[in-house]
């Protein structure tokens, strides 16, 4: 009597495509997913707990270290929920530093993102254009603040120093050469028939499903849920600038792909108009030495390349938060990976996997 | 007739130089029958060295990288160093392999990548064994190599490997048959299957003009055949890690680099001499043009493999039955009719 019965494939969490130490428990019938458990934890450094003993302005670094390729972002969500709290008000040129920041920081993350989904899906020439471009970006951010990764930028009531002279030349050249990069990346991948046909209608998540589980950012928008919190609360100084907020149609990792790819070029309008509009002055309010929020809570999310990256930081009145959670966009993106995943081919698993982008850093926190 | 030039002189020369040396001519016959056996295995090893340097170059010029630079000039001796270094790794054998499936894998991939050198004409009289159904034999010689993939896949105990070695059986059967039936066309039209006939039947028309589709058909299911991007499904390093290979180590992983890169010449060769008219060209002796159109056949499936990604295989699948088969059916069909009517009229 002949019978089939299905295997289990340990996907990760060494595998050349869970961009870092994420396992997937797949659960396979040939080469059918019949399911797919991601199995998180190998990258967990008790972050929320280690800031119970540090004091606030001691935190700041390891915001870094949640999402690693996009920091700034992670630095301004945290030092806004404290500010927050503290009710300090930070000088107009440091806002608009802030916008240029992480706004460079979500191309740069982005750039990340093709790269990765490009050589996932085999194609390692569409990385190694990603990454020359986003070397770009990193140079602009090794001189405003002397590190390429983990920035720290982004302080209590500003930035840490003003941009030094030659940051604002380069940063014109980067823009002017920006839109060329970006087109050829739409000929190299988002013309190409494969990619196309391997991104379009897998890992369909409807919108429902997708406000059900949680999911913000691109993977949210692309289920066409109109939802930006740089539009719908708009945080800093985010409503004097105009940009539109791409939306996909289906929920498939193809809309996934364009959408970012179209907030790429939103983002860079972004940033040209800041820089057009950045008045001169201070870049840091006077903030008390010793950060002491007063005693309550306080809850204050950003829209993060990733998603929404919120912050909910309890305070007793001492030096140290009392309680602080954060909220990753990444690890709840990761929670639709089964569902979206179920009935489809060992290949759309990397496919799916590369369009959620979830960051290890930042799943396990 | 063609005046007779180039590897066939050198051939002339050195069995002119043995008959000085020995008596008997049927010893001579055995020493050229050795020497050219000899430098087969040479052009094999060759290869692997010099088009891992070329693929690496390749990709870096498609990158915008400058690849290997470092050993020797301009990185020449840097697959020397790789080879070195991987003969001396450790040879590790998974546990629970199947031992003798597992050990002769890499060496049973490796014979029939070898053994279709022997119908390649390299120039004019340049070839080992001219049969009279040469198509024929490098066809069932090629698809010999479906079973090793297997074997390999089978016996690492290894799932990956597992869904690698299913995945090569599954495609190279699928992509075999429009392979055969593009080459049918040149066939009928040479009338034969013999390479030299072949090839002098384009002295004036390249088979290319003639049959643009089946050329097309050619190439994608020679990429298939040799799994290279963006059909590298077998190996597919983002899914499966490294498919069959994946539990291979030092010189049986490099057997398996060797077998891939004799098959990228294996393939480029044939596609040269029935689509390109071998070595037939002007001014140049005609083993220069042969390896210069050898070249840039090579550099077309380097160029594939580093601008697409990789077809799921689903796609792969319905691709090659759906599309590719009626495609080189259609074009027998049309050469048929075609070659009536030039016929009727001429």
């Amino acid at each position: 009597m002949l019978k089939t019965e299905t295997f289990t494939l340990n996907m990760g969490p060494q595998h050349p495509s869970t961009h870092g130490v994420l396992q997937v428990v797949l659960e396979l019938d040939g080469e059918t997913v019949v399911q797919a458990i991601p199995n998180m934890g190998y990258l967990h450094r008790g972050i929320e707990k280690l800031a119970e003993s540090r004091t606030y302005a001691q935190f700041i670094p390891y915001t870094d270290r949640l999402d690693y390729v996009s920091s700034m972002g992670n630095n301004l969500g945290y030092c806004q929920t404290v500010e927050k709290m503290m009710d300090i008000k930070v000088p107009e040129r440091a806002e608009y530093l802030r916008i240029i920041m992480t706004e460079l920081n979500r191309i740069a993350s982005h750039l990340i993102f093709m790269g990765s989904l490009a050589i996932d899906l085999g194609a390692s020439t569409g990385m190694m254009f990603g990454f020359r471009s986003r070397e770009r970006i990193l140079d602009l951010f090794d001189m405003v603040c002397g590190a390429r990764q983990t920035y720290t930028y982004i302080r209590f009531g500003g930035v840490s120093a003003d941009i030094p002279s030659e940051f604002i030349p380069a940063l014109e050249r980067f823009l002017t050469d920006f839109p060329a990069m970006l087109d050829e990346y739409h000929r190299l991948l988002t013309g190409n028939e494969i990619l196309y046909h391997r991104l379009k209608n897998t890992g369909v998540i409807s919108a429902q499903r997708a406000v059900e589980i949680g999911l913000t950012g691109p993977a949210l928008r692309a289920s066409g849920v109109d939802y930006d919190i740089r539009k719908v609360e708009p945080y800093g100084i985010y409503d004097r600038f105009d940009f539109s907020v791409p939306l996909g149609q289906v929920g498939d990792c193809w809309d996934r792909y364009t959408i970012r790819m179209e907030e790429m070029k939103q983002s860079a309008g972004i940033v040209a108009q800041a820089l057009s509009q950045m008045p001169e002055g201070t870049v840091m309010a006077s903030v008390p030495k010793v950060v002491k929020p007063p005693a309550g809570e306080v809850y204050h999310s950003i829209e993060n390349p990733r998603g929404e990256l919120g912050y909910y930081i309890v305070s007793n009145g001492g030096t140290n938060p009392y309680r602080l959670h954060v909220r990753r966009p990444s690890f709840i993106n990761l929670q639709v990976l089964n569902e979206a995943c179920q009935g489809l081919l060992i290949g759309d698993v990397v496919a799916i996997l590369a369009t959620l982008d979830s960051l290890m850093g930042e799943v396990d926190c | 007739m063609q005046e007779i030039t180039g590897l066939f002189k050198i051939a002339e020369i050195l069995r002119a130089i043995l008959g000085r040396f020995l008596s008997d001519p049927q010893l001579v016959d055995i020493c050229m029958s050795l020497i050219n056996i000899g430098s087969i295995f040479t052009i094999i090893s060759l290869t692997a060295v010099v088009l891992v340097y070329a693929e690496r170059k390749v990709s870096a010029f498609m990158q915008r990288r400058s690849g290997p630079n470092r050993v020797g000039p301009g990185g020449t001796l840097q697959t020397v160093a790789d080879m070195v270094k991987l003969m001396a790794k450790e040879d590790i054998m998974p546990a629970g392999a199947d031992k003798w499936m597992w050990m002769l894998a890499p060496i049973l991939l490796f014979i029939p990548a070898a053994a279709v050198f022997v119908v390649f004409p390299f120039d004019n009289k340049a070839i080992f064994a001219d049969l009279n159904i040469g198509v024929f034999y490098f066809i069932a010689m090629s698809s010999q190599s479906v079973l090793p993939f297997l074997m390999a896949g089978w016996a690492s105990n290894n799932k990956y490997s597992l869904v690698g070695g299913m995945r090569t059986v599954a495609q190279m059967l699928s992509y075999e048959v429009p392979m055969v039936l593009s080459i049918l066309g040149i066939v009928m039209l040479a009338g034969s299957m013999r390479m030299s006939t072949i090839v002098a039947a384009q002295q004036h028309t390249w088979f290319i003009l003639l049959q643009p589709i089946a050329f097309v058909v050619y190439v994608i299911t020679a990429t298939a055949e040799i799994n290279r991007a963006p059909f590298d499904l077998v190996e597919g390093e983002s899914e499966i890690v490294a498919g069959p290979f994946t539990e291979y180590t030092g010189m049986r992983w490099a057997l398996f680099f060797l077998a891939e890169y004799a098959n990228l010449l294996a393939v480029s060769v044939i596609a040269t001499t029935l689509f390109l008219g071998g070595w037939n060209g002007p001014w140049l002796p005609g083993w220069v043009w042969f390896f210069l159109k050898v070249g840039g056949m090579v550099f077309l499936f380097m160029w594939f493999r580093w601008t697409f990604p990789r077809l799921r295989i689903d796609q792969l699948m319905s691709f090659g039955w759906k599309v590719l088969l009626p495609l080189a059916l259609l074009n027998i069909i049309v050469t048929g009719i075609g070659m009536y009517i030039y016929e009727f009229f001429s």
